[in-house]
């Protein structure tokens, strides 16, 4: 059997929605704040997807923004609830506990290291561009954990959760709204971006360099601009991760995220609109259900990666909908 | 006589001892063929690679419509006007055929940097496409995935994607590799019909096509080239014969 991929994401969109509405008619806060956390991933991952799944740069230090993200957050609230200014060097500022402007400077702060750091890794790819991700983010993970002034590796704890106009950001299920709203604007965007023609020519980059070139296009360029893109909407996830949990460390920054959300992406399908989605879910259902019953629940995700990986190549969506991504 | 579209003037370049192009100057006069000939290792590809990008020659100039695009990229080059297909088709294969003829169409119009309506909803992509899918005759095949089509359909595509840049001079290397008598026959038709549009250097195996498309030839040995002259010329020179054809002809 199989389904037209439409179909699925609007039911998968369908269920992130009333998930959380059936949570809050059955007071069950707690599932809510799961799918809260699953629909930020899965922003995260769908920044990554833009570069891994049209793009195929398969950056393995995505965590910098995310972290980044985080750290625009915690910093811009900490000054904000100890009242203590923000010193930049040139100028004063104070912080803000506003979600808007923590957002903006997120996705800003994002998008200017994503240029630097998809500047020098772009000079080179395959295994090389992995490494230097990577390494990217190493830098950033060791940087946070000496970083004194905001936590070191303790991190940084917010007492109170960041408000946006209007609503009162601390009741669950207006926090998953504000989430998914943004995780459907950008899915929105995505889709536009897919098929516009940068998303045709950044497709085209992904698969021959030499063809992009001959018709009188830079892929270098595509490529960069990609990058930085991506680590915008990733970083944009990363303050609403810290949001979430009200808290902010250096785990943030780590590999292991940068690796989870390479992970997320595969199992819900290479490139495709819904796959980071997809993928977020199966990943924080199987994180919470197969976590309750055993500590070594990575092996039984691994072996479903495994699975996928083996046996159905374009991921959930792939399996579904019967047509197999043609890369990955 | 009127100006070459495209010209080099003393190309050189070498793989350490191995002098891969040697002294090369040859023009492409307006609504010219000029086949490049010469055995295997040559320096044809080479030579190819130098004019359109992608290698730096050690010294030497590319000129193209009197312009000096020696020390510009590849895709500047395009889009100063070479057209160039590729010996080993190049395109992308998960794409559709419409999908890699909008992408030489964006090259064209200059439209890749927009981020919201569908490439393929945009009617000055379609329109170009389309018009280079129809010439070569893959007009029914547009919705096919290239890595579907057969191997010629993919020598086709390459021409079209070529069409759609609308190039000043046309780059083509070997585009009859590995097609069959029939079909190079077809593309020999259809080449001849295109100098109309863009002159053509074309480096090519097919003899036949060769001696029935050239105004003139170039024959390259060992990165030099030892003679240039029509399809007559050619097949008279004792040192052409000596060097490269042999029994061919």
């Amino acid at each position: 059997m199989t389904l037209d991929e439409r179909y699925i994401n609007g039911l998968v969109l369908i269920g992130l929605l009333a998930l959380p509405l059936w949570a809050l008619a059955t007071d069950e806060p707690f599932t809510i704040t799961l799918v809260t956390r699953a629909v930020i991933l899965a922003l995260a991952a769908v920044g990554l997807n833009l570069i891994l799944g049209i793009g195929g740069m398969v950056s393995f230090g995505h965590a910098v923004f995310f972290g980044i993200g985080g750290y625009a957050m915690g910093i811009l609230a900490y000054h904000a609830q100890t009242y203590t200014a923000l010193d930049l060097g040139f100028f004063e500022t104070d912080g803000t506990n506003s979600m808007p402007v923590i957002w903006l400077v997120a996705m800003i702060m994002s998008a200017i290291v994503a240029f630097f750091i998809g500047l020098l890794s772009l000079r080179t790819s395959g295994v090389y561009f992995i490494m230097i991700t990577l390494a990217f983010g190493q830098m950033f993970f060791y940087f946070a954990i000496s970083w004194a002034q905001y936590g070191g590796e303790d991190g940084l704890s917010i007492y109170v959760r960041n408000g946006f106009p209007g609503l009162n950001t601390l009741v669950p299920i207006q926090f998953f709204g504000i989430c998914f709203a943004l995780l459907c604007i950008v899915l929105f965007l995505f889709s536009r971006l897919q098929s516009s023609p940068f998303g045709l020519a950044l497709n085209a980059a992904r698969q021959t360099n030499a063809r992009v070139e001959t018709v009188g296009l830079n892929p270098m360029h595509l490529k960069l601009l990609a990058f930085v893109i991506s680590g915008a909407i990733t970083g944009l996830a990363g303050a609403l991760f810290a949001d979430l949990n009200r808290f902010v460390s250096p785990t943030m920054f780590s590999w292991q995220l940068s690796g989870e959300l390479i992970v997320l992406i595969i199992i819900g399908g290479v490139g495709r609109l819904m796959g980071p989605v997809i993928g977020a879910c199966v990943f924080v259902a199987l994180e919470h259900f197969l976590g309750e019953l055993t500590e070594f629940w990575h092996v039984y995700l691994g072996i479903i990666l495994l699975c996928i990986v083996l046996f159905g190549r374009g991921g959930l969506i792939g399996l579904l909908t019967g047509k197999e991504g043609a890369h990955v | 006589m009127s100006e070459p579209i495209l010209a080099t003037h003393g190309l050189n370049k070498s793989f350490g001892a191995l002098k891969a192009t040697n002294d090369v100057s040859i023009d492409l006069m307006p609504r010219e063929i000029h086949a490049i000939i010469g055995p295997n290792g040559a320096g044809k590809s080479t030579l190819i690679k130098q004019i359109c990008g992608g290698l730096r020659p050690d010294s030497g100039r590319v000129v193209l419509c009197g312009q000096d695009v020696s020390g510009k990229t590849t895709q500047a080059r395009a889009r100063a006007g070479l057209g160039r297909t590729f010996q080993i088709s190049d395109l992308c294969m998960e794409d559709t055929v419409l999908e890699n003829a909008v992408l030489g169409a964006m090259g064209a119009e200059g439209v890749a940097w927009r981020f919201w309506r569908s490439a393929l909803k945009t009617s000055v992509l379609l329109e170009r496409a389309e018009a280079a899918l129809d010439r070569v005759g893959l007009a029914e095949e547009r919705n096919s995935r290239c890595a579907n089509l057969s191997h010629g359909q993919r020598r086709q595509l390459e021409v079209a994607v070529a069409l759609t840049l609308s190039p000043r001079a046309f780059i083509m290397d070997e585009p009859m590799a590995g097609l069959g008598a029939e079909g190079s026959k077809r593309l020999t038709g259809f080449l001849d019909g295109l100098r109309e549009e863009a002159p053509i250097l074309l480096v090519e195996h097919d003899m036949d096509a060769v001696f029935a498309l050239a105004d003139r030839i170039s024959v390259l040995v060992y990165g030099k080239v030892i003679a240039t002259g029509t399809a007559d010329e050619i097949r008279s020179s004792q040192e052409v014969r000596e060097a490269y054809l042999g029994d061919e002809i």
